[in-house]
């Protein structure tokens, strides 16, 4: 059986898939690093409710993400006017909002787990706050890697939202999850197959780079 | 630090720029809310080029159930759409979520189960008797049972045998899949199937489990009218939304309907599967081909 697919199709999902699930980590992990910190740092009224809110929202089903999405970007949702709908940054914000719980709730038990001693050391070092907050994080890096890796895993295979808020549009909002959807429908297991050992192998990759973060110190800007 | 942060946020501003831009700078897009199977049959991609060459525009195809395409409609998410329900269009039509309907091909719906035929539908004289006779032999019958056009076609056969199937008996599955899922899991379990001839002509060498058992080998063998699949085009109405492409999707309502385009829908397959899986209906190729 003649594969369905050809060469460019293929690196054009592939480069998709990256830029879509790319784009949405970064943007939950610029977003979810420091509101990790904040709930690992702060005591305030209701910080034990929120801090629920995100566990839960760790469970977040794709699907319902999408759906929310798409009735917010629909022509009769009210951000409609965008033009956003069936299009990668419409994946890219519901991919967001399922990164976003894991990267806060993740960023902030590492956080949490780090030597309470330490943080009086290091202000006694005469640390001013973002310091602090900043050298903490990099005693803490393990577990905010391991916060980016569990926000990378939850929306790199993800299919719910990006089928229906993408739509799976050949050559516009293809990705490698909603291409293996397709693939099976059609009944093309062996290149479905071959589909999700490409994202596997993405994903081994992605990881691997990841895990160099975690063991090695990393070069610190400026310090 | 803080020396760091206008160049990350204009970095970010640049990323955020190009994202914004990637959409944009390119020829006029038709959204098509269409039916996997004009979808996953290849059909699609073998005539719209020519409609995005000559009209210097991009389809969008989003490829749902019957049911899912009208909701995409009706919320102003499509321009056009290409489904087959013909109750359902209309109703769509009279409630002016879309202009008009138009016809644009047919093919048909067969009933496909396992070779061995244990509810014995081969040779009856129409859909309704072959689901009666299913559901008196409980013999497992998989249903798409996702408000698709084909799912709106089971029920209507359903109705027609005076028969309520009920999920509970344990030889009814509603699956709530789409044709290509419903048809292996038939495959794989030995169930009957209501599925239209393309999809099932498209994938039938996936489908060793699986015989044609009622219905005939070609459209004209088809003994029962009640399986004919008639597909329409219908414009989404432009008054219930901002940015539909109402005058696009009139220039493409046109072009599937013009006589060319309907010659290239009446080959597309023969070649492959010796006959076509849609035929040419609208109303410039009846004129033409009375």
């Amino acid at each position: 059986m003649e594969w369905p697919a050809n060469g460019s199709a293929l690196w054009e999902i592939v480069g998709l898939t990256i830029r879509v699930t790319g784009t949405a980590l970064l943007a939950g992990s610029i977003l979810g690093i420091p509101l990790g910190s904040l709930l690992a740092f702060t005591r305030f009224p209701g910080r034990r409710f929120i801090v629920a809110l995100v566990y839960t929202g760790m469970g977040l089903p794709p699907v319902v993400v999408g759906l929310v999405v798409y009735l917010l970007l629909s022509r009769s949702g009210p951000l409609g006017s965008l033009g956003w709908l069936f299009t990668p940054p419409a994946m890219m914000i519901a991919q967001t909002i399922i990164a976003l719980p894991l990267v806060i709730g993740l960023t902030m038990t590492g956080l949490e787990a780090v030597d309470p001693q330490l943080r009086l050391q290091i202000r006694a070092l005469g640390a001013d706050r973002s310091q602090e907050i900043l050298t903490l994080l990099f005693e803490a890096r393990a577990g905010v890697v391991a916060a980016i890796v569990a926000g990378f895993g939850g929306i790199i295979s993800e299919v719910g939202a990006a089928m229906l808020v993408g739509g799976n549009i050949e050559g516009q909002t293809r990705v490698l999850s909603t291409a293996i959807v397709l693939e099976t429908r059609m009944g093309e297991f062996e290149f479905a197959l071959v589909l999700g050992g490409l994202l596997l192998s993405m994903a081994f990759v992605v990881n691997v780079v990841l895990m160099r973060l975690q063991h090695r110190p990393p070069y610190w800007p400026g310090r | 630090m803080p020396r760091r942060l206008p160049r990350l946020l204009s970095l970010l501003a640049v990323s955020a720029a190009a994202l914004g831009s990637c959409s944009l700078a390119e020829p006029a897009v038709l959204r098509l809310a269409t039916t996997t199977s004009t979808a996953d049959s290849g059909l699609l991609d073998a005539i719209l080029p020519g409609f995005e060459e000559t009209h210097n525009a991009r389809v969008d195809v989003v490829a749902v159930g019957t049911g899912q395409a009208l909701e995409l409609g009706q919320n102003g998410d499509a321009d056009v759409i290409l489904v087959h329900a013909r109750s359902r269009e209309d109703a769509f039509v009279a409630d002016e979520y879309g202009l008009a309907r138009y016809d644009v091909m047919y093919n048909d719906f067969i009933v496909v189960g396992p070779p061995d035929d244990p509810a014995g539908i081969q040779g009856v004289a129409s859909a309704a008797e072959a689901f009666t006779a299913i559901a008196e032999a409980q013999a497992p019958f998989a249903s798409r049972g996702d408000d698709s056009g084909t799912h709106t076609k089971e029920q209507v056969i359903w109705q027609l045998a005076a028969i309520e199937p009920d999920p509970d008996q344990g030889w009814y599955f509603s699956l709530g899949q789409g044709m290509g899922e419903t048809l292996q899991f038939a495959g794989e379990r030995g169930a009957y199937a209501l599925a239209d001839r393309g999809t099932y002509l498209f994938q039938r060498d996936n489908l060793p489990g699986l015989v044609t058992l009622f219905g005939g080998d070609s459209i004209a063998e088809n003994p029962d009218p009640v399986l004919h699949n008639s597909y329409g085009v219908i414009p989404v109405n432009p008054a219930l939304h901002e940015g539909i492409q109402a005058d696009l999707a009139r220039q493409f309502v046109e072009w599937l309907t013009s006589l060319e385009t309907q010659e290239k829908i009446g080959t597309y397959g023969v070649e492959v599967f010796g006959q076509p899986l849609f035929y040419p209906d609208s109303e410039a190729y009846r004129q033409a081909h009375p």
